[in-house]
């Protein structure tokens, strides 16, 4: 009897081991093709040309790819500007101000926002809010950047609330109840001890979030415009823009395997995959290091 | 009268490489109270972890040293070490009921050997129950969330659910510390009982503790064995001068 | 001056709280217009044929159940590929892993799984599954590459759950005689299965409304019948969703709406079930 056992749960052990593993077999994996299909980009389109500033690929072959990098660059600091503000108040609301009853009810709420789907955000976003910023901004169109920035902060920010909001609450009581026994106010306690205290873990929720954005798709692709034009300036907020996500979207399903066009949608794919990683890996890595240092400043 | 364990020249060490016990040789007589005092750090608790092969959860290692129970060396790596945890009980210092019902706690360990018959299952935790003084408290509501229960009567379904596996050896790690002095004087009057068959390895929560319930007593000092000597003599007349300062109160 | 020094302070924190209080309804009451707006809209919308029946008149008319049943497939199969997989990668890693430098890149792994584009997913799968590995535009294909997108929460939350089970009752488990994988099936995941099941199901529900991993791998705009086989494409709500409202003109506005409401309805519906059996679970919880 013990015998079998012993078999069988070896071969379950074995198994586990395994799984574990995949995540690291499924990230080499997808890097591994991204690079297969997108590194001949390199090859057949002279660097120069890959990041000048007219993205026409149909006619004239023009794959400058520099309109989209800043098209993205601009909807995503739109979206954190919105973004950081709103998920950090309501996270700081939600672990030191709200009352228990109000906290079991925004929660979940919140966490809903985190589920919508982004093709009902940017529905929404072609019949709700580009119309409305149209007529209130007196503006041509209301696909605009700005209108992706909204929608995208609105997407960021279940994510930065819900892992700020586990920073605050992992705050030990002690320092609160100290910081109120030298006199100080609630609102001085929350933005002098309790907030700088779950600083790495807010500051995660932030990356996390923002990451989010960068990688939306839809909602972009269906409000922002779709016009492949430099945004560098302020005002290019209220105009249309395309960013890296939509581009790949709205364009891989006319390419022909194989061709010039293809390899570059890949590219920028490359690229997004790495700017995702350099994000994932400083966040996590400004956690890992503030863990060390909380547990040796608590032990 | 033979010792069921013997115990040649044990020394442990963290993963770090600090020790945890120096040189220990001592023997534990079968069918009696072996009583490990001292102060917090003495490495008593790890010794007693030891003995079934416990540490090996933990970064605890021995770096030297056997420990003999019916003559095998249950350090070696060949040990069953499941058959020695059912042969070799603990009960630890705050109680743990599984999440299960009164009655599957104490089954638990029978179904992982493989016992299924439900009668062979029933006999084992009324046994045990009424071994543990705990019977008439609990028959009523056997199939009920252990949890449901004072954190004394958990303590002794914890002694119940190790007597259901029959062992040979009962180690207890502070097993009153959290209990009121009647909870505890049903557990001390329950191992006085049990110790007419069982062995019995005891880190008491307090040296009075172990005045009332050593047959043998051992005085652990900072990883060292200091005395060993049977209960009454080591508790009026000790031989170290250590000893005597902590049985007397001048450092804890 | 002293008096006025606190009122100074006492009306910073009046103000203070405001402005939190405020913005965090602000996040909050978009939320749940959205929804009340979409159901108001799109109600009016929902019938058994829109439900059960067919598309018709170019999707201009007729019901979504293509799209309905699409959507429930490739749920289906993200399950079957991703659940397994990632409860056993949450195992090792809440009960077997120790913490090294191989722990730590598995770690990083899943977090960079987490935060990768859904559209690079889609590049991913096309890559793969449906050129390389030849399983073409299909269920199949964009059931893998959804679940590979899922695959980090899942892990997340079962491994989270796992380690919220005491260790005490480990440790009791093995010096009772058992092994370390009878202490997890008998006890651990026993315990932690609800919050497993929650982070599942929220998984889930995310794969089911995301419509970039299946652009190019399985999504199909118009198919006469429903998918025979998981090598068949298949239509998809959301990626109708977005058809509809972007790409084909004289669209009614109803079942615009509808479709929405529908996709809406089925990941609130998850989204509900999964904080019932949290909140139930928590309430029965026996430590």
């Amino acid at each position: 009897m013990e015998k079998t056992l012993n078999w069988r749960e070896f071969i379950i052990t074995r198994l586990i081991k395994a799984s574990g593993y995949s995540a690291v077999v499924f990230v080499a994996l997808i890097f591994f093709f991204l690079l297969r299909e997108g590194l001949p980009a390199l090859a057949e389109v002279p660097l120069s040309a890959l990041f000048s500033i007219r993205w026409y690929p149909i006619e004239g072959n023009n794959f400058g790819i520099l309109p989209l990098l800043t098209g993205s660059l601009i909807v995503t600091i739109g979206a954190a500007l919105i973004a950081i503000p709103f998920g950090i108040g309501t996270a700081v609301y939600i672990s030191e101000i709200a009352p228990r009853w109000m906290r079991e009810i925004l929660k979940p709420l919140v966490e809903l926002l985190g589920g919508l789907p982004s093709v009902v955000l940017g529905f929404l976003g072609i019949l709700v809010l580009a119309p409305f910023l149209r007529r209130f901004l007196d503006l041509p169109t209301g696909l605009t950047a700005l209108t992706g920035s909204i929608l995208l902060g609105g997407i960021a920010v279940p994510t930065i609330v819900s892992v700020a909001e586990d920073a605050l609450d992992a705050v030990p009581r002690a320092y609160r109840e100290g910081a109120w026994a030298l006199g100080a106010t609630r609102w001085q306690t929350i933005w002098r001890v309790t907030l700088p205290a779950a600083r790495s873990g807010v500051l995660t929720g932030v990356m996390l979030g923002i990451g989010r954005a960068i990688g939306e798709t839809m909602t972009v692709m269906m409000v922002t415009g779709n016009a492949p034009v430099l945004a560098l300036s302020l005002g290019s907020l209220f105009s249309p823009v395309r960013t890296m996500t939509a581009t790949i979207a709205a364009e891989m399903g006319e390419v022909s395997n194989g061709s010039t066009h293809y390899h570059v949608l890949f590219f920028i794919g490359l690229v997004l995959f790495l700017i995702s990683l350099a994000v994932n890996v400083t966040a996590s890595s400004v956690l890992f290091r503030a863990q060390k240092r909380a547990e040796r400043i608590l032990s | 009268m033979v010792d069921k364990i013997i115990i040649e020249n044990l020394s442990l060490q963290y993963s770090d490489g600090t020790e945890s016990l120096r040189g220990i040789s001592m023997g534990i007589r079968e069918k009696a109270v072996t009583v490990l005092f001292g102060p917090a750090g003495g490495g008593k608790s790890t010794l007693l972890r030891c003995l079934n092969r416990l540490n090996d959860l933990t970064e605890v290692k021995a770096s030297q040293g056997r420990i003999l129970i019916d003559g095998e060396n249950v350090l070696d790596p060949k040990t069953d070490v499941i058959a020695l945890r059912r042969k070799v009980g603990i009960v630890f210092a705050r109680p743990v009921v599984l999440p299960i019902s009164i009655r599957q706690n104490l089954t638990y360990g029978l179904e992982l050997a493989g016992e299924k018959r439900k009668s062979k299952l029933d006999d084992a935790v009324e046994r045990s129950l009424k071994l543990a003084a705990i019977w008439d408290e609990v028959n009523e509501r056997l199939d009920e969330p252990a949890i449901a229960l004072s954190g004394g009567q958990q303590q002794r379904i914890c002694l119940a659910r190790v007597l259901a596996l029959q062992p040979e050896i009962i180690l207890l790690d502070e097993p009153t510390s959290g209990l009121d002095p009647i909870s505890t004087g049903k557990v001390e009057a329950a191992l006085l009982e049990l110790k007419k068959e069982y062995t019995i390895v005891l880190v008491p929560h307090s040296i009075q503790q172990a005045g009332r319930t050593a047959d043998f007593a051992a005085f652990f000092l900072q990883g060292e064995l200091v005395e060993y000597d049977e209960g009454k003599a080591m508790f009026t007349t000790p031989k170290e001068k250590r000893t005597e300062d902590y049985i007397t109160g001048r450092f804890g | 001056m002293k008096r006025i020094f606190s009122l100074d302070r006492h009306l910073t924190e009046r103000i203070g709280f405001s402005l939190i209080t405020l913005m965090a309804f602000l996040t909050v009451v978009p939320i749940v217009a959205t929804v009340i707006y979409i159901l108001s809209k799109g109600g009016s919308a929902i019938s058994w044929n829109f439900l059960t029946g067919f598309p018709s008149d170019g999707m201009r008319a007729g019901g979504i159940l293509p799209a309905i049943v699409g959507t429930f497939y490739l749920t289906l199969g993200t399950a079957i590929f991703s659940v397994p997989l990632g409860i056993a990668a949450a195992i090792y890693l809440s009960e077997y892993a120790s913490d090294n430098r191989w722990t730590r890149l598995i770690r990083i792994a899943i977090i960079n799984l987490a935060g990768i584009p859904s559209v690079v997913y889609g590049l991913f799968g096309l890559g793969l599954f449906v050129l390389f590995l030849k399983i073409g535009t299909s269920i199949l294909a964009a059931s893998l590459t959804l679940s590979i997108m899922t695959l980090p929460v899942i892990i997340s939350t079962a491994e989270e759950s796992l380690r919220s089970v005491p260790q005490a009752f480990r440790t009791v488990s093995i010096s009772l005689g058992a092994t370390r994988w009878q202490t997890i099936r008998r006890i651990v995941l026993k315990e932690a299965l609800p919050g497993i099941l929650t982070g599942v199901i929220l998984g889930l529900e995310r794969a089911a409304g995301e419509t970039a991993p299946i652009l190019f791998t399985g999504a199909a705009f118009f198919l006469p019948r429903l998918p025979g086989s998981p090598f068949d494409a298949t239509m998809a709500l959301p990626y109708h969703l977005f058809v509809i409202s972007t790409q084909v003109p004289d669209m009614p506005i109803q079942i615009q709406y509808g479709t929405a409401l529908v996709l809406l309805a089925f990941v609130l519906t998850m989204n509900l079930i999964a904080t019932f059996i949290r909140s139930r679970a928590r309430a029965r919880r026996q430590w």
